[in-house]
């Protein structure tokens, strides 16, 4: 038996960090899901140990893309043969898996987004841009503030015979009156179903508003794990909305097929990323004072040496390293 | 006096020249900074279009420097820019600076005001002299705008990445050593020359993307993060739909031709929009219509948050995209705006009519 080829796809977001191994096929071998807790770094390195031990014994990474708001950290940390934004990763991957697509839900940590598939290809977009009161990192503060674990959050919805209408357009008054709702004595059932109808409407005329909503419409990201939430919007949209298997990691596995493609061109993969558990990688960010702009200019070193700046406007920074990161986003 | 007015895009080149040549001393505005946005967000109301918030922080800026005097052109226009003049002046007064404000408005009704204000800002030049000093100061705008647009086609096709950037920022840096309109027309030639040095890739046959939207927010680059810059640097040609030699055109010189044009380039519009609803909302229209006929892969609108005008041809956009089958895309923009979202969007939007352009030529 020869080696086996896999693509490492990862995705990392505000909430979550994704990591994806994708065979030939772009079947989906192994996945992880950990919880970014504003290290993205260390949760990295963590995740690329933990997928190294799951590789099967013939198997090499023969190509690696990340995705997600942290792609340009991960992408210079292991030296990705593909950068690409959130929004083609994710169309990439549901049109792996579902080609009749015609619509994608995406709701994640902190933001949300809508993606039109048409004749096979993104034909349009929209992200939120008001309030996070619609995105996951709220749902989660909610559950929490309940006391109800998140896992359970949408069954509980499900529940509901009575929704309770709730504020949702901005995150610190559906707040607001949802505690004066339990005040009033509602069920917390029927208040987590208001909240889910809530979301729905602040992401239907937010994120929505405008754009045509045509079956097959998919759900995914880390909310779509809520059944109350997918049970909204079957019923605001009078139809049938898709959860796909993977449905959490779906940018990873974008990602992942991405550098798929990427390597079928280039013919070699550039990734480096086992190695980069055993090095020391850290990253500060300092404000550069030669102009009034004062940019926040990041910098990440590994065992000392700076590998890769960004945030500068002028680009003094980031193109003064001598070893050019493959990033192919940088202005 | 020593003159200062409010930064607009490249207006600064051909506003220096101008005073130069007047022999009236000017003191150019820093290039607006994060700095510049603080200033003027402070001292402004807090609901007001950005815009203001940075001329606020312009003349601020340029007063604590030496300057005395503000010239700024009003368009008495139906949106919130017809007031920017007087508002301004009044916060200034409020926050104690002794300042005179000379609003220039296009001649209307009492052309005898205009003319008066001309004469009070040009010092002790003859009437044939301050003609004359407009005419160069219009040649300016015109030449330095043909050199940006040589930039705009250069950028998605050089073949040493950075080199128009690098040229570009030594013309900004430059040109302000030059004195009065003619050094610069002069220098303008010879970055035209460099310009055309530029080696390109061969074979290739970039994006086209129009830009349209209000004027402020898609001339001055620090306020709309450089799109120009970011487009280019993504492999995209950028073609502009309002440019600052359309306005001068169109608000401060008798060019009839031009003004006939621009009426036959309005009328195309006019399925969507026949009228002015104010600021250049009805410009968005007729050149997202006028880029759909060019054949262009995309339009990108962009617009400073709580712009009534641009609103409005926000929610009629999406009827030319279906019309004309053109991939469209709104951005808003304010002193909040986040850069990492924003190139989020502008890279899947190329990404976007890659495909579909793709499927055109049958290569997907």
């Amino acid at each position: 038996m020869g080696r086996l080829d896999l693509f490492l796809g990862v995705d990392v977001g505000s909430v979550s960090v994704n990591l994806v191994l994708l065979d030939n096929n772009c079947n989906v071998v192994e996945k992880i899901y950990l919880r970014t807790q504003g290290r993205p770094i260390e949760v990295l390195s963590e995740g690329l140990e933990r997928i190294h031990q799951l590789m099967p014994a013939n198997s090499v990474v023969a190509g690696a893309g990340v995705t997600g708001s942290g792609r340009e950290l991960a992408g210079a940390m292991i030296n990705a043969d593909i950068v690409k934004n959130e929004i083609t990763a994710h169309g990439i991957a549901v049109l792996q898996y579902i080609p009749e697509a015609q619509t994608i839900l995406e709701i994640g940590g902190q933001d949300s987004k809508l993606i039109l598939l048409r004749n096979g290809v993104v034909s349009d977009f929209s992200m939120n841009t008001v309030c996070a009161a619609g995105t996951g990192s709220f749902l989660d503060r909610q559950a929490a503030r309940l006391g109800i674990p998140i896992q359970d959050f949408g069954a509980m919805a499900l529940k509901s015979n009575a929704s309770v209408r709730i504020a949702g357009r901005c995150a610190v008054f559906a707040e607001s009156d949802m505690i004066h709702k339990q005040q009033m004595g509602c069920r917390p059932e029927d208040i987590i179903k208001g909240l889910c109808e809530a979301l729905v409407r602040n992401y239907l005329n937010n994120v929505g508003k405008g754009k045509e909503i045509l079956p097959v419409v998919v759900f995914q990201g880390g909310v779509a794990a809520n059944q109350g939430i997918k049970q909204s919007f079957e019923e605001a949209l009078g139809q049938q909305v898709v959860v796909p298997e993977h449905y959490d990691v779906m940018g990873a596995v974008g990602a992942g097929i991405l550098a798929r493609k990427e390597v079928q061109k280039t013919g070699l993969t550039k990734f480096c990323g086992f190695d980069a558990t055993s090095v020391e990688f850290s990253a500060k960010s300092f404000s550069c004072n030669d102009c009034a702009n004062m940019c926040e200019v990041a910098e990440l070193s590994n065992n000392g040496e700076i590998t890769a700046r960004w945030g500068d406007r002028c680009g003094k920074w980031s193109s003064s390293l001598k070893k050019k990161p493959d990033i192919s986003f940088m202005a | 006096m020593i003159v200062t007015f409010p930064h607009m895009g490249k207006v600064y080149i051909p506003a220096k020249g101008l005073f130069d040549d007047l022999g009236v001393p000017v003191s150019v505005p820093n290039p607006i900074s994060k700095k510049t946005l603080e200033i003027g967000t402070k001292v402004s109301p807090e609901m007001a279009c950005l815009p203001l918030k940075i001329n606020m922080g312009n003349y601020i800026q340029s007063l604590d420097s030496g300057a005395d005097t503000i010239i700024l052109t009003g368009s008495c226009g139906p949106c919130r820019f017809g007031y920017y003049g007087i508002i301004e002046k009044e916060i200034l007064q409020d926050l104690g600076y002794k300042v005179d404000v000379v609003i220039l408005d296009a001649p209307g009704k009492d052309p005898g005001i205009f003319f008066q204000r001309i004469k009070k800002i040009s010092g002790n030049s003859s009437w044939r002299n301050i003609l004359k000093a407009f005419l160069s100061a219009l040649k300016v705008v015109e030449e330095t705008e043909v050199l940006f647009d040589i930039f705009l086609y250069k950028r998605p096709r050089e073949l040493a990445k950075g080199e128009t950037d690098r040229l570009q920022d030594y013309f900004e840096k430059e040109v302000l050593n030059c004195h009065g309109s003619g050094e610069i027309l002069y220098f303008v030639d010879e970055c035209r020359k460099k310009a055309s040095l530029i080696k390109e890739k061969p074979d290739i046959s970039p994006l086209r993307v129009g830009l349209v939207g209000e004027i402020y927010t898609l001339i001055e680059p620090f306020v709309n993060l450089n799109v120009e810059k970011k487009l280019g640097d993504l492999g995209v040609e950028v073609h502009r739909g309002i440019t600052i030699a359309d306005w001068v055109k169109t608000h401060l010189s008798p060019d009839w031709k031009y003004k006939s044009e621009r009426k036959k380039r309005l009328k195309k519009g006019g399925k969507y929009l026949n009228l002015c609803i104010g600021g250049h909302a009805w410009e968005t229209i007729a050149s997202t219509v006028h880029f759909a006929d060019m054949g262009l892969d995309g339009v990108i609108h962009i617009l400073p948050f709580g712009c009534m005008p641009e609103i409005v041809a926000e929610s009629i956009i999406p009827s030319i995209s279906r019309d004309y089958k053109i991939p469209t895309m709104t951005l808003t923009v304010d002193e909040l705006t986040g850069e990492a979202g924003y190139r989020t969007r502008l890279e899947a939007f190329v990404d976007l009519l890659e495909q579909k352009k793709g499927i055109k030529y049958g290569q997907a």
